[in-house]
């Protein structure tokens, strides 16, 4: 067969054209697009933060009803000791965690009172900015967030911590975790661990665990974007204290005498 | 060549001492060993065709967790454009619940090590714990 040049770019065209059918199709028929994961912006619009009234917590002495809820779901090691000590959400002494307040003439009033403590989910983390692997961020939501994986145990971030809130993994935390919850892995050793709101919980559209878990609602949490929120209400007129907040870290964490 | 009585039979053994392994494993049929994961008897299909899972299931575990840790996102939409959650104990070992049976059996034979049991858990370790 002669074939001229002038055939011959015809039929390669055509061919080429043909070939180009099959990914053509497949580009323009995708009937419906991957499920978006939350994005920022979808994030952003939530900003999560928690009320704790201090004078409930105190009605019934010793109760750790919220302390062990979360240190059970998230597989917390009981480590024994309290040099090795690893804790999400935990109790101190009112004039420690309120050293600026008067106590001159209350110190028997408030002494030795727990406060319940646990990571503040500031706006303004200096966890993040001190560590060097961003295996610490803050969420869009305002959920300061952990990557276990990614976390080289540098700890730069507990030293940057001003409330206390990160622990670090000296040890195998494994065999001192009583009964292990399969739904939420355990650390290994070398890594920095603390509260991450129940960010699990809250993606399956539930509240943390702790919040949940105390007796006597002295715990509130909510989406403080939201006026109409449980939480917006609850802080409304109200004198509010937070942790330090001439740090300027921002905390979320609300303490309500 | 000067002694070349001690130094071409030197040379065979040195060979033959060298390639032992080799003909060993070829004597003794252990290069025709094929790892056997055992797969799950009930559930006839994986979230990705077998080929695309056994070349790609490391990138694809990345990619899950890093979405899921970083990014929030909790929806794997396979091939088949079917649903799964980003899990590994809730998804993969849902199915495959014996690490000993099913990862270790490659890994194992491609001598290849990871850390994902260091922290997370699988069903079956669970059960031999409270046992």
């Amino acid at each position: 067969m002669d074939i001229d040049r002038r055939g011959l770019l015809k039929v390669a065209g055509l061919t080429l054209l043909g070939l180009s059918v099959k990914p053509g199709w497949q580009v323009f028929s995708k009937d419906e697009p991957a499920e978006p994961s939350p994005d920022a912006e979808t994030l952003a619009r939530k900003r999560w933060g928690m009320g704790i009234y201090v004078r409930k917590c105190w009605k019934e002495e010793g109760c750790r009803d919220c302390i062990d809820a979360c240190h059970r779901i998230h597989n917390v090691p009981d480590m024994g000791t309290l040099k090795e000590e690893i804790k999400w959400i935990w109790k101190a002494p009112y004039e420690n965690v309120f050293p600026e307040h008067e106590f001159e003439v209350t110190q028997e009033d408030y002494q030795q009172k727990p406060v319940m403590l646990l990571c503040n989910q500031c706006d303004n983390p200096p966890c993040v900015k001190f560590c060097p692997t961003r295996a610490t961020w803050r969420r869009e939501d305002g959920i300061v967030m952990m990557d276990f994986h990614r976390c080289i145990g540098c700890r730069y971030c507990m030293a940057g911590c001003p409330y206390g809130s990160r622990s670090f993994n000296w040890r195998d935390p494994r065999p001192f975790i009583k009964k292990v919850n399969l739904d939420f892995p355990t650390r290994t050793r070398g890594v920095v661990e603390k509260c991450n709101f129940c960010v699990e919980r809250l993606a399956q559209g539930l509240i943390p665990a702790c919040v949940e878990a105390c007796k006597e609602k002295a715990l509130v949490f909510g989406d403080l974007k939201d006026p109409k929120s449980e939480i917006r209400e609850v802080l409304k007129f109200k004198t509010l204290y937070q942790r330090m907040p001439e740090l300027g870290t921002k905390p979320k964490i609300y303490y309500i005498l | 060549m000067y002694d070349g009585r001690k130094i071409i039979p030197g040379l065979i053994l040195f060979l033959g001492l060298v390639t032992y392994p080799v003909w060993h494993n070829l004597a003794s049929g252990k290069s025709n060993y094929v790892p056997k994961p055992k797969l799950p008897t009930d559930k006839k299909e994986c979230i990705e065709p077998k080929e695309a899972i056994r070349i790609n299931h490391k990138t694809l575990l990345e990619d899950w967790r890093n979405s899921v840790v970083r990014n929030a996102g909790k929806t794997y939409v396979a091939y088949n454009k079917k649903k799964y959650t980003m899990s590994l104990n809730r998804t993969c070992m849902n199915c495959h619940k014996d690490k000993a049976e099913f990862c270790d059996q490659c890994h194992n034979y491609a001598g290849v090590t990871n850390k994902c049991w260091d922290c997370h858990i699988y069903p079956k370790q669970l059960e031999e714990k409270q046992s």
